[in-house]
């Protein structure tokens, strides 16, 4: 019998399609609930753990009460081995860490946990690297190399690593301040390291920031937008500072992280949130979504720009979407397929296959995208 | 009398040289010498002559005419010589070393006999304004020389006329161009595909004939899935510029598969073999199905290199593709040869003439020597002191050869040292200039670096097994170095003439100075 232990935070995420660019404290949770928002941590575990299923008689789930964990076990056809108890409906980071040491001298396989930057700076802060872990994606930023790519690579690795087919390798716990990334600043911080299973394919590599001796590969990607760019044609540009250079290239004021479009050169919508931009789907029929890749990871929705959501994209259409990338950052993927995890598998499963990745001027990778 | 062998191996390994480079401290030659000094007294010029020419100058307009003089150096015959053989020494040449570290650009042997004959006057004396009745036999060698080629590759014409390897890809693109064009689909057709590990001459060649490109990116077995060119064709393509076997030295075996598909979608394919060395009689651009190839008459056919001219990057088509090709070809009407210029859909002119003829000579002389058998059996030893010398790499702690793990390559390798670099912080480029303390030069790879931290060698069929295992002994050893003491590696090198050089200004052209005008104005601040 394996043991693992699962915890949810149930928050993580909450800030993503809303726009907000992340879930820390009370005031921004309330506001993303204001905007719509609807948590997902859960059904992500959920998503994980059912990759699990063929063990269910050899497998022990140690997880905390209710929707830090239980609920998703039990959601995904297990019976869970509820631990601890939360003392108010508002989790906080508290609760993360309470549950952490409880979970320490369980003598756990591997403790799962589901979240964003924040939570890996919380699991890290109570438990240190003692107990092998695995993030499975659920927050907004995901700076941190701790968590697998998606839930359900999330689960195969899991599953790896119990019948002893992967080994493990510390990797970074990061995070940026919220504060100052809802300013445009982007500063990660490095808090420690985490003991993850690796196999290469399931593992998200942390970010890379981009050289600044790539400006003229930009330019060159700037000079072929502008070359298809049409009159009449919504232009929605992606978070990143890529996407940012290319846009002040072609004239148009961009911010670093939220996403904008525009229309014949002008700003139509700054930092808008999925409900702003269906609504711009709307009125308009001729609308291209450009973004680029994470550096290091290469996700190119799900991550950062969960505002493009599935509605957006399946709107939009994938022969509108133009991902852009410097070859160099490319190449940083060591081979690895760029992946989508816009939190609909459907969509997702559209969006794979090998796509045309604009590296420069007159310039193209056909490049493939996983799911 | 000694044991040499004694001498030269420990433990059945070679001893490694105590090498030391020259270091003559040699200004540049516009800096020595003094006014005045001269190389060669030209005679006066006879009266008689003077009086049959008159003023040379009358009818050339004024704003023609220079006034100064040209800013020459003014120095003897021995100190030229001298200066020259000085920058030789510091140089490590092709003929100094075991030359395998320039993978990708075949640097065998050039047979020193070949270089006699292109001295000879019969050939120095020609002019390529000559009548042509009056060069028969250097056009003799011209045609000669391109039956070779066609038997080699299968296609039907070829033209010597493209100066290089570049030069040849754009002469392909110019074509593909050309037959689009003919066809009244040039508008729509603009985009030519390639790969990541095909020469990047080919992307840049074809960008400058007007086409987008897009490349393809290799799965883990080292080359594109179909799948890929799939997603890539569209009635956009105009058609397929591709290097096979590629840069990694790995054959894509579904090569066939790539040019039916392009063919299928009205595309053309043409065939990259600048570096034909592994492959020479054993497969053809043919029955690859290529309507297009190249051959570098300085790579494969030993001419040899020439610090980036004059070569010939010959270039063959199909039938279909014969009207065209640049002019003139050089044809034979049973009688005598002739340059031929009714090429009727002709792309005209990639280089004034028709090809560097010193450089068909020594090719074709290097042909004539090795005959059929002989070509097969180049691409046969190439291949096996590739393997040999792989297997004594990977034998290299931190060494390791990304894609088609376990498999052999055809006539060169791009390693990896990306866990070396993990684990002791040594960079690939800071082992080859180490290795360079050794007497032997390392390249790395072309940009942007695909595999991490990468190094590709090609050892050719001219170098014996004992040279191949005295650099795989230099590599080892200095890989060795970078475990037991890094800064050692990377404060290298401690034997060559100059240290390290900051190459960053190689990317600002602000700071070039490739003559000495411009050397003068930017580097003296001196005003011209």
């Amino acid at each position: 019998m394996k043991r693992i232990g699962l915890i949810v935070n149930p928050i993580a995420g909450l800030g993503g399609r809303v726009g907000l660019k992340g879930s820390d404290g009370l005031e921004i949770q309330q506001r993303a609930f204001e905007l719509g928002a609807r948590p997902h941590a859960s059904d992500r575990a959920t998503e994980a753990l059912k990759c699990l299923l063929s063990m269910k008689s050899d497998l022990d789930i140690l997880t905390c009460p209710g929707n830090m964990g239980e609920i998703a076990v039990r959601q995904a056809g297990f019976l869970p081995n509820v631990v601890g108890n939360i003392l108010s409906d508002h989790t906080t980071a508290e609760d993360t860490k309470r549950a952490v040491k409880e979970f320490l001298n369980k003598d756990l396989s591997l403790l799962l946990f589901t979240g964003g930057d924040g939570t890996a700076r919380d699991i890290y802060a109570a438990g240190g690297s003692e107990i092998p872990t695995l993030g499975i994606p659920a927050g907004v930023k995901i700076y941190s190399a701790v968590y697998a790519i998606h839930p359900r690579a999330a689960g195969e690795l899991v599953m790896a690593y119990l019948r002893e087919e992967a080994v493990l390798n510390l990797a970074e716990v990061m995070d940026v301040d919220e504060e100052e990334f809802r300013k445009g600043r982007v500063s990660s911080k490095l808090y420690g390291f985490l003991k993850v299973p690796y196999l290469q394919r399931f593992v998200q590599g942390a970010k890379a920031a981009s050289p600044k001796s790539l400006f003229s590969a930009l330019e060159g990607i700037a000079k072929n937008l502008f070359e298809r760019m049409s009159p009449g044609t919504i232009y929605i540009f992606g978070p990143g500072s890529s996407t940012q250079l290319i846009a002040k290239y072609l004239g148009m004021k961009k911010n670093l992280l939220g996403v904008d479009a525009y229309l014949d050169g002008r700003l139509i919508a700054s930092d808008a949130n999925e409900s702003t931009l269906l609504g711009l789907l709307l009125n308009n029929p001729a609308v291209e979504i450009i973004v680029t890749l994470i550096g290091g990871q290469g996700c190119i929705f799900g991550r950062g720009n969960q505002q493009i959501s599935p509605q957006v994209i399946s709107k939009v259409g994938k022969k509108n979407i133009l991902v852009v990338s410097t070859p160099e950052k490319l190449n940083a993927l060591k081979g690895h397929p760029l992946w989508v995890d816009t939190g609909d598998y459907e969509v997702d499963k559209i969006l794979c296959g090998y796509i045309p990745i604009i590296t420069g001027y007159k310039e193209y990778v056909m490049y493939k995208v996983t799911a | 009398m000694n044991n040499i062998t004694a001498e030269r191996y420990t433990d059945g390994k070679p001893n490694l040289r105590r090498f030391h480079q020259a270091c003559w401290d040699e200004p540049i030659i516009f800096e020595l010498g003094q006014p005045g000094q001269r190389g060669i007294l030209v005679p006066e010029v006879e009266e008689g002559i003077k009086s049959q020419v008159g003023d040379p100058f009358k009818g050339i307009s004024d704003s023609l005419l220079r006034k100064d003089p040209p800013e020459l150096p003014e120095i003897s015959q021995p100190a030229v010589l001298r200066h020259y053989v000085h920058i030789s020494q510091e140089t490590l040449g092709v003929d100094c070393n075991i030359d395998v570290g320039q993978g990708t650009c075949t640097m065998k042997y050039s047979p020193k006999i070949n270089d006699q004959l292109a001295r000879m006057t019969e050939l120095t004396e020609l002019h390529p304004l000559q009548d042509e009745t009056t060069v028969q036999g250097i056009l003799e060698i011209f045609w000669r020389f391109e039956q070779i080629l066609k038997e080699i590759s299968g296609l039907d014409r070829f033209t010597m006329q493209p100066g290089a390897g570049s030069a040849a890809i754009y002469t392909n693109a110019s074509i593909i161009r050309a037959y689009h064009a003919s066809m009244g689909e040039l508008d729509r057709r603009d985009e030519i595909i390639t790969t990541i590990f095909s020469h990047p001459s080919d992307a840049a060649c074809a960008k400058v004939a007007g086409f987008k490109v897009i490349t393809l990116y290799p799965n883990e077995d080292g080359y594109p899935d179909i799948e890929a060119l799939k997603a890539a064709i569209s009635d956009r393509t105009a058609g397929l510029l591709i290097t096979n076997p590629e840069d990694t030295g790995i054959y894509n075996p579904k090569i066939t598969e790539f040019t039916r598909l392009v063919h299928a979608a009205g595309g053309l394919c043409s065939y990259d073999q600048a570096n034909a060395n592994g492959i020479l009689g054993i497969t053809r651009a043919r029955e690859a199905g290529f309507d297009l190839c190249h051959f570098n008459l300085h790579k494969t056919f030993s001419t040899p290199h020439g610090c980036g001219g004059p070569a010939v990057g010959a270039t063959g088509v199909t039938k279909e593709l014969i009207p065209f090709l640049p002019v003139p070809l050089v044809d034979f009407d049973g009688e005598k040869y002739y340059l031929n210029y009714d090429i009727p859909n002709s792309i005209g002119k990639i280089r004034p003439f028709y090809g560097v003829a010193p450089a068909v000579l020594k090719a074709y002389a290097w042909v004539m020597a090795l005959g059929a058998e002989g070509l097969r059996e180049v691409a046969e030893i190439a291949v096996l002191n590739n393997n040999y010398l792989l297997k004594k790499i990977l034998a290299i702690r931190g060494a390791s050869a990304p894609y088609a793990k376990g498999k052999r390559r055809i006539e060169q390798v791009r390693y990896s040292w990306e866990k070396l670099y993990e684990e002791t912080g040594v960079h690939s480029d800071e082992l080859g200039i180490r290795a360079a303390d050794f007497g032997v030069h390392y390249w790395t790879s072309h940009h942007p670096y695909v595999v991490p931290e990468p190094c590709t060698l090609e050892p050719t069929e001219s170098y014996s097994k004992e040279e191949l295992d005295e650099y795989a002994a230099i590599i080892e050893n200095v890989a060795n170095e970078a475990y037991a003491d890094p800064e050692l590696v990377k404060n290298a090198p401690y034997n060559s003439t100059v240290h390290t050089i900051d190459h960053y200004p190689l990317d600002d052209p602000q700071q070039w100075c490739i003559t000495w005008r411009a050397y003068k104005r930017k580097a003296q601040q001196i005003p011209a």
